[in-house]
């Protein structure tokens, strides 16, 4: 691993660091902030299952490279990774809670306004629909779950120093899960973007136990974020489970795994693909977050109370967090990369082209786009997807999906798929015929991506995308995510 | 670690209801020894009553100290600890009074006279009774707190009992032909037996509270 890597490998350090410093606190916040659980007991625990969930179940899904995956370029991630950071640590200094990932997109967003890539309107309204939707779920769960404890410890009659154990030992198990979850989830965001350039090499401990060079790398990112939690968590803590709100105990125990079902329930395309496959009605997806769910839940159960135990204050400053996260961390990422591009002359991002050829517009009129309005512009090359856009808009007002579909198709690029990187691949991922579907394409070469997804397509059924329907999302999910690995791989750099 | 957990928390939850048990016997301990001094004066069976309910009044404040110990040292129930602290001591309190008043009878030895035996007898029995709704009280913070509000009520109403016959009682002894002294004498005795039931509606009050705390 050559030094320039290493150099920017800190800044996805210092990104677990505040994770660990500021989510850790939606997991053990309550816990803590009630004395239940001391600090260090929690800080413990969480570290050991965060390790766990991102070298067990992170390591996984590392072909995704979480949302930084958008980014181009090295010194960009680097940046991106960095903003993002920074306005968390700054968060999590003053005890706020924030989303972490929030602060990610919201870097990507400075980094998409600085390359002038396009910014996708749904990740927009995903960020302020989780401001709302969110905590108004955990709130509504949180209460009716409180009152159902009420009625089930008012029925079972339970010795107060039982249910004082019971509730510490519910308290660490919620906790050890959300710690795990917080592992597995977070650290493609962390460290996925240097899985291409790790140098790690694999290594088996006592001949029984295999550690992936990605595992090697997660499990640096994962110490990353236990460190975060050991030394700066504390405050957002206390902030959670003591300054919004007093709890009592069982009540941080229904705050807690009230958050764990939002997350479940609302997030889960496993469930919905599992009761979508079984006939059954379906949840509607909501974006959620963490930190939202955890303080909706903490506010629901002041509000049941009538609301006079609620510090409105710290309840209007942790919203102003919510709310100016993404904006600090779009504003200090575009800032960072101007210099970063031209003071250390470091290529922050790519150029990415856009052409509307013929075969282009061919497809875009398969997906009932209008072409005609668009012949004009036939042939000619774009440098960003911003100027794409803006010269389709001239002609003819597209929609989202119209949108997205040009910049699909359009987007030009090379890749060629070289029998040296075959090797490259993780063939556990893929099934045989998928395989077997990429080694035939052998030394060929394509210009779009889409080209090569259906070369490997009209190979095998296993390539093919399914009808857009619930019960397909998974599937299709996890073929773009395939398809994703494979145009990154062998795309190859004009 | 969590079987640990739950073994040190039965152990501790024997330890409170053998505190609150001790509670009751030196009730009843009481209550026997102040009707055999009614009755036969003092003697070697009122003397090894008293010695039963000092030696009551010992492993009472063993158990204190052990829970007490056992709840910081494990920083048990943290938003509650400094209210069953409270209720520990005001629990230990009542076992002190029982001794105390006993050992008053044995170092002074009043003359009650045949005419107030009734009066003291119905007051002893009254407070005992008052004690041991407390004492139900306490153990319904720890297992039943709907119950406390139940068990609470008996509590005042029989402190307010105990207050009429203690009242009943003064005024009969001051009505009486006695010294003036040994009528100081009877209402110092009648006055520290019915302070049984006013520190029990004392707890009582306090429980109240606590129990709204409990409630998740």
């Amino acid at each position: 691993m050559d030094l320039t890597v290493l150099f920017f490998l800190t800044s996805g350090l210092f990104l677990g660091w505040s994770l660990g410093a500021n989510d850790a606190a939606n997991v053990f916040g309550t816990a803590v902030g009630t004395r239940m659980v001391k600090f260090t007991t929690a800080a413990i625990v969480c570290s050991i299952f965060v390790i766990l969930g991102a070298v067990i179940s992170g390591a996984g899904t590392t072909h995704t490279l979480g949302e930084l995956g958008s980014i181009n370029a090295l010194a960009g991630a680097f940046m991106v990774a960095l903003s993002a950071a920074g306005t968390v640590y700054m968060m999590t200094k003053w005890g706020l809670p924030v989303s972490t990932s929030q602060a990610v997109v919201g870097a990507i967003i400075g980094w998409n306004l600085f390359s002038d890539s396009v910014t996708d309107t749904s990740v927009l309204i995903k960020i302020f629909a989780t401001w709302v939707a969110c905590p108004l779920l955990a709130g509504l769960l949180a209460v009716s779950i409180f009152k159902l404890v009420e009625q089930f410890l008012g029925w079972g009659k339970f010795h107060l120093l039982r249910l004082d154990a019971y509730t510490r030992l519910a308290l660490i198990c919620a906790g050890a899960f959300g710690a795990y979850s917080l592992g597995a989830n977070n650290i493609a965001n962390v460290m996925g973007v240097f899985v291409p350039v790790s140098s790690f090499t694999d290594f088996e401990v006592a001949d029984f136990f295999t550690l992936t060079s990605i595992q090697q790398l997660f499990l640096l990112g994962a110490i990353a974020i236990a460190v975060g939690v050991f030394t700066y968590s504390k405050k957002v803590m206390l902030t959670v489970g003591q300054d919004l709100l007093p709890l009592s105990p069982v009540a941080a125990w229904v705050v807690v795994i009230s958050h764990s079902i939002v997350l479940f329930l609302f997030a889960s395309e496993g469930l919905e693909y599992l009761l979508a496959n079984n006939g059954l009605p379906t949840i509607p997806l909501v974006p959620v977050s963490s930190s939202q769910a955890v303080i909706g839940a903490v506010v629901g159960i002041g509000l049941m109370r009538g609301g006079r135990e609620i510090r409105w204050q710290v309840l209007a400053n942790i919203g102003g967090g919510w709310i100016t996260t993404p904006v600090i961390s779009a504003v200090v990422c575009f800032i960072a990369l101007f210099f970063l591009q031209n003071v250390f002359n470091q290529q922050v991002y790519r150029e990415v082209r856009y052409e509307l050829s013929a075969p282009v517009l061919k497809k875009l009129s398969e997906h009932k786009i209008p072409i005609k309005a668009l012949q004009e512009l036939r042939g000619k090359s774009f440098n960003s997807g911003v100027q794409f856009l803006d010269a389709l808009h001239a002609k003819r007002v597209l929609t989202d999906d119209e949108d997205r579909a040009a910049l699909y198709y359009a987007q030009t690029g090379k890749f060629v798929v070289e029998s040296e990187k075959i090797y490259l691949l993780d063939e556990s991922w893929f099934t045989a015929a998928q395989m077997e579907a990429i080694r035939n394409l052998s030394a060929r070469t394509f210009g779009y991506r889409w080209t090569l997804a259906e070369a490997l397509a009209n190979k095998t059924s296993e390539w093919r995308l399914k009808d857009n329907s619930k019960v397909n999302k998974l599937y299709n999910k996890d073929i773009n995510r395939k398809l994703d690995y494979v145009y990154r791989t062998f795309s190859v750099n004009e | 670690m969590a079987l640990h957990l739950f073994t040190r928390t039965r152990a501790l939850e024997n330890q409170i209801d053998e505190f609150l048990d001790k509670i009751s016997e030196a009730g009843l301990v009481f209550n026997r020894a102040v009707k055999l001094y009614l009755k036969k004066g003092q003697g070697k069976e009122f003397d090894a009553l008293l010695e039963q309910c000092a030696g009551i009044e010992h492993r009472g404040d063993e158990l204190r100290r052990a829970i007490e110990t056992d709840l910081y040292a494990q920083t048990l129930i943290p938003d509650l600890r400094g209210d069953v602290l409270s209720l520990l001591e005001a629990m230990d309190y009542l076992i002190n009074i029982y001794e105390a008043n006993l050992y008053r009878f044995s170092i002074e030895a009043p003359e009650i006279p045949a005419s107030f035996r009734r009066g003291f007898k119905e007051l002893t029995e009254t407070v005992v009774t008052c004690v041991e709704a407390v004492v139900l009280a306490a153990r319904a913070f720890f297992r039943d707190i709907e119950a406390v509000r139940d068990h609470n009520s008996k509590v005042m109403f029989l402190e307010t009992e105990a207050d009429k016959i203690s009242t009943k009682l003064k005024r009969a002894v001051f009505a009486s032909d006695l010294e003036l002294a040994h009528k100081t004498q009877l209402r110092y005795f009648a006055e520290r037996v019915d302070e049984l039931a006013n520190e029990a509606e004392d707890i009582a009050d306090a429980l109240a509270i606590y129990a709204i705390k409990r409630k998740i």
